[in-house]
């Protein structure tokens, strides 16, 4: 920021943003899986205040998920393989959307398949929904038909699950990306060439963690995905690649706890940000850094928080 | 429910690595029911990232710091050491920061009056059925089977017997009370009282021997679980338990922390124990 910004007098920022033809209040929403349907934090803060609601992953038919223990808290981070757990499309339709409808605050519906007939079929579905704002991709998953291939990690799979999903939905599309990829750049010009309309990044990074009285895995899984504080700094350097790599808005995730989180993002280029284990430790962490970016706005003299999107200096 | 910060009022070790925190609580005494729990974080602390969950064992009043002040309401958790979180717990002071979430969770159901009640406890588990205890004697007959590996697990037994309870401890090295296990104690009382209800809490294995005994005699039971969760309000999905009548197509999963922490035992799938999770406990304690 220049010395001339500093000095003006600001009272009431704007932290409006538009992502894919979405207009959010604020860039706060929360991370698909660490929100439940939203309900379940209604008793805790007022749903209006977020930029939007990202729901949990939904499938075509109910999940059951993976056995026990599914979370274990690792340094400055957790692992988890809840295994997609969710309550199918329809279900969420007949009595989770009832709810989410009354809000006055744009509602993303997360969606994952595990074939791309799956993931054109619950892109249809989801099309039904008339109060849905939009849609957001899970791409992180198998090709049970294609040998087990995560459609995110490939390409060619990413493009073809991203057509199969655009053919069908009627709605902007949100692709979310999976960080463990070669080269995350390749992944994101694929998805926006296919058709999507906002890419956000990063899923959680695959981990592991083991007992060593046990000498077994500490989940039941083998595997989880690892998120919080510790991947922080990973998920801003992909949001940087990613920004300079597409045209399309960017949305920010990975370990955001605090306002001064949220805002590295932004600088980095993302449009919004979404906030996931910090909604587990705190409750009310996403009404703290709504607050917190109007503070520094203040503090700065921005009057526009689209100001910062995209000012890394180098 | 809701986020309070706060801070410790007192904290105590009360037997070999076990620790009973006294937390300032307003509004608890009247919110708080009995196997309830709350989600505690040490203020400011990262590590450890996520909270930790503890039943509540008893909501009560201080006399207020000076004349004309409202006295101090708490709540009071009782811990053993175990890991990081709770060797950090230790260490914590009068007047030290502290976050709790809660009350969470749905607790136990007292049933009818004038019923004889057995309660079970295991070692730390005793700690949500000392709230019910107190609820439960004003109009029944209360009975606690006290069980755990040495003396030193057998904590609280004064508090209990306070109130008017029956206690019987059992010790597995026969360091204190009787020789053996817990289950045992349990058996000869159903004989002498075959209509009792019975509320337990403890290690898995107890809990399953436990059912075992009430499913045979069709005894109700109701069981207080533990789990490890991120969240404590539903979200995270990191503490559910299969019900009763659970298929692929139709899951049906209960999160301990909003459908429990207590389940009557016929909501519950006992096959997805079977010894599985014998070394889980502890675990978020």
């Amino acid at each position: 920021m220049s010395s001339t910004q500093k000095t003006q007098q600001v009272e009431k920022p704007n932290l409006a943003v538009e992502i894919a033809g979405l207009s959010l209040k604020n860039p706060i929403m929360p991370a698909s899986g660490t929100f439940g349907y939203g309900e379940e934090y209604a008793g805790y803060i007022d749903l209006n205040r977020l930029g939007a609601i990202v729901t949990k992953g939904l499938s075509l038919n109910p999940k059951a998920g993976n056995p026990t223990p599914r979370i274990a808290e690792t340094v400055s981070g957790m692992l988890n393989a809840i295994g997609l757990q969710n309550v199918g499309v329809q279900d969420f339709a007949r009595h989770k959307m009832p709810y989410l409808r009354e809000l006055n605050t744009p509602i993303i519906a997360n969606f994952f398949g595990n074939s791309l007939e799956e993931y054109g079929e619950v892109a249809k579905q989801l099309s039904d929904i008339p109060e849905l704002a939009a849609a957001e991709l899970n791409i992180s998953c198998p090709n049970v038909k294609k040998g087990g291939i995560v459609f995110g990690t490939d390409p060619k799979a990413a493009e073809a699950a991203v057509t199969a999903v655009r053919k069908h939905l009627k709605m902007p599309l949100i692709v979310k990306l999976t960080p463990n990829v070669t080269d995350i750049t390749v992944i994101a010009r694929a998805v926006e060439e296919a058709g999507a309309d906002a890419i956000c990044c990063i899923n959680t990074l695959t981990g592991m963690s083991i007992d060593v009285r046990t000498r077994k895995p500490r989940l039941a899984n083998r595997t989880g995905g690892l998120s919080g504080p510790a991947i922080r700094p990973v998920a801003v350097r992909m949001v940087h690649q990613v920004v300079q790599a597409v045209k399309v808005p960017v949305i920010g995730v990975g370990g955001i706890i605090r306002a001064e989180d949220a805002l590295e993002f932004l600088i980095a280029g993302a449009s919004a940000v979404q906030v996931g284990t910090a909604n587990f430790i705190n409750p009310g962490a996403m009404m703290d850094i709504i607050d917190g970016l109007e503070r520094f706005c203040i503090d700065e003299g921005i009057e526009d928080i689209n100001r910062l999107v995209g000012s890394l200096e180098i | 429910m809701k986020n309070l910060t706060t801070k410790v009022l007192s904290n105590q070790e009360i037997a070999p690595g076990y620790y009973r925190m006294r937390i300032l609580a307003p509004g608890y005494s009247q919110q708080a029911r009995p196997g309830q729990f709350i989600m505690f974080r040490v203020q400011l602390s990262l590590p450890p990232l996520l909270r930790r969950p503890f039943g509540v064992f008893r909501t009560g009043f201080l006399p207020p710091e000076c004349d004309g002040m409202p006295p101090l309401e708490y709540v009071e958790i009782l811990y053993k050491v175990v890991g990081r979180g709770t060797g950090i717990m230790q260490e914590l002071h009068e007047g030290d920061k502290v976050e709790i979430l809660g009350p969470l969770g749905r607790g136990f159901d007292a049933g009818p009056v004038g019923e004889e009640k057995i309660l079970v406890g295991g070692g730390i588990g005793l700690v949500p059925l000392y709230m019910l205890a107190s609820e439960l004697v004003k109009e029944n007959r209360v009975r606690l089977l006290m069980g755990g590996r040495t003396r030193d697990d057998i904590i609280t037994v004064t508090e209990f017997e306070r109130l008017g309870v029956e206690t019987y401890v059992s010790t597995e090295d026969g360091s204190l009370g009787e020789e053996g296990l817990v289950t045992q104690v349990l058996v000869r009382k159903l004989k002498k009282f075959p209509d009792s209800r019975v509320f337990a809490c403890g290690p898995m294995p107890m809990l399953e021997a436990v059912e075992g005994i009430c499913r045979d005699r069709k005894t109700p039971l109701q069981v207080s679980l533990e789990a490890l969760m991120a969240c404590g309000v539903g979200a995270c999905l990191g503490c559910v338990v299969i019900g009763a009548g659970h298929t692929t197509e139709q899951p049906k999963q209960l999160c301990t922390c909003k459908a429990g922490p207590v389940f009557k035992s016929e909501q519950l799938d006992w096959s997805q124990f079977g010894g599985k999770n014998q070394k889980a406990s502890g675990g978020c304690k």
